[in-house]
């Protein structure tokens, strides 16, 4: 059972959330100048590292918050990336 | 049953990784394409990967077009290699029944039994007597929070011996003179022109005209190797077994079959549980909580009877999960350089994808069951999305 850290509720369990992706996932600003293969690229590609990656978790059965984290998908090791937007 | 060469500084195909798959190409490029100056490169033993996580399941039940007649192919080819290899796989064939629990599942079933008639798999449908009868351990309470309807079942569907598919091949590989080299890991792969020309191992460099990827679990950290992105997630597949028991259950049986909680006996009398992939990426190559008491309590809730069971062994294999869910195999942008990734649960597609994987490198092009299964589907659009598979996204 992970905990995540979330930066509203403090730490949960895995149960409540959802893991949303990789965060440095951009969204190519005008898709119809892209080729198919780099829309296909951003669509579906992903770097699925294995080691520290850095997420989007959606705590959905919580607060409803959305935010990132570094997480080691070797040691299941999780680092906070933000605090709670002020 | 194989010899352990040293490496020669040269072959015409090195196949990284020694599982089902790898091995089963290189017994097909032997066998049926008269390829046989060939490596297969294991980091660690035969079949101690992925192969040896599973739960031994192989079934042809699915929604797709595409992907009936390509996991037909699978269950003929486990049904005849016990013959070809002349190695005992221990094919069970005892058929799979999945509890019909909702008006979904009902609807889907039947749209899956149709695609199936098409290319000659039986699937049918099966009244709640007529699951009764065939499964007497079997005895619903009228307060279950799912009531179980009825059933569907697939004849065909079989348990086969994973350990002596990894071995079976090795060993008629090795008689047809492929090289298996094992505890020797890939850490990079050379290029020249945008084509492949060897690969950098912990015994030294080995050169190779082309080379195909069959690494379940680790097929972005390989491909990146060469700068390919994959559309895969790597994610666990749990299972635990109990302690073993007299013989109660015959068919493979799934229950909530949205969630793919499946339970069946082996031939050694441990009852086998396992469910849908963890729901993060993980390399870890252990699972995480929730999804044991889930099934667990889903399976309780159908067979109350197993509450009294000791749990005896728990453990996960690691899925490269193709975003639509459906096997690769493919070339890529480095020429020379082919990837065969399972899809979500290898061990069923084991013959099928080996015998194709063979065949796109042997002949630089698609067998005809696998034309669709190439990695251009993700830029034309033509994705097989799957929904019989038991790690959906």
């Amino acid at each position: 059972m992970l905990e995540i850290p979330c930066p509203w509720c403090g730490p949960r369990n895995e149960s409540e959330f959802v893991c949303a992706g990789e965060a440095d996932r951009k969204r190519p600003p005008d898709p119809e100048a892209e080729t198919e293969e780099a829309w296909a690229d951003y669509l579906f590609n992903s770097t699925n590292p294995k080691g520290v990656v850095r997420e989007w978790w959606w705590h959905v059965s919580g607060c409803t918050h959305w935010f990132q984290i570094d997480r080691d998908t070797v040691t299941h090791e999780i680092t906070p990336v933000e605090e709670f937007s002020k | 049953m194989w010899r352990s060469p040293d490496p020669k500084r040269e072959y015409d195909v090195v196949i990284i990784g020694g599982g089902g798959h790898g091995l089963g190409a290189a017994y097909f490029l032997a066998k049926e394409h008269g390829i046989t100056n060939v490596a297969v490169l294991e980091k660690g033993w035969l079949g101690g990967g992925n192969t040896g996580r599973n739960t031994m399941t192989v079934r042809s039940n699915f929604l797709r077009e595409d992907s009936v007649p390509f996991h037909e192919m699978s269950l003929d080819l486990y049904h005849q290699l016990s013959r070809d290899l002349n190695y005992n796989l221990m094919v069970s064939q005892r058929g799979m029944i999945t509890f019909i629990q909702s008006s979904a599942a009902n609807r889907i079933a039947l749209q899956m039994a149709n695609t199936m008639h098409i290319y000659g798999a039986e699937y049918r449908m099966l009244t709640l007597d007529e699951v009764k009868q065939r499964i007497p351990i079997f005895d619903p309470s009228p307060d279950m929070r799912l009531p179980v309807r009825g059933g569907v079942y697939q004849p065909r569907a079989s348990m086969v011996r994973h350990d002596a598919v990894a071995w079976g091949f090795a060993r008629a590989a090795d008689a047809r003179g492929v090289d298996i080299i094992q505890n020797c890991e890939v850490t990079g792969i050379q290029q020249e022109k945008g084509a492949v020309t060897g690969v950098e191992t912990t015994r030294g460099l080995i050169k190779a005209k082309k080379i195909g990827m069959a690494v379940a679990g680790h097929g972005s950290v390989v491909a990146s190797m060469v700068g390919q992105r994959l559309p895969i997630t790597t994610q666990p597949l749990q299972a635990w077994v109990s302690e073993p028991v007299k013989p109660v259950l015959n068919e493979i049986i799934v229950i909530r079959s949205y969630y793919g909680t499946y339970l069946m006996q082996s031939d050694k009398g441990e009852i086998v549980v396992g469910q849908g992939c963890d729901p993060y990426p993980s390399y870890a190559q252990r699972g995480t909580f929730p999804i044991i008491e889930d099934a667990t309590t889903s399976m309780l809730e159908v067979f109350p009877s197993f509450g009294r069971l000791k749990l005896l062994r728990h453990w996960a294999g690691m899925l490269d999960i193709p975003y639509d869910g459906s096997p690769i195999i493919s070339k890529t942008n480095t020429r020379g350089f082919y990837i065969d990734v399972a899809g979500s649960g290898g061990f069923k597609t084991t013959p099928a994808a080996a015998n194709t994987f063979a065949h796109l490198i042997a002949k630089d092009t698609p067998h005809p069951l696998a034309e669709k299964l190439g990695l251009e589907r993700f830029s034309s659009g033509r994705l097989i999305q799957e929904g019989g598979v038991s790690a959906n996204r």
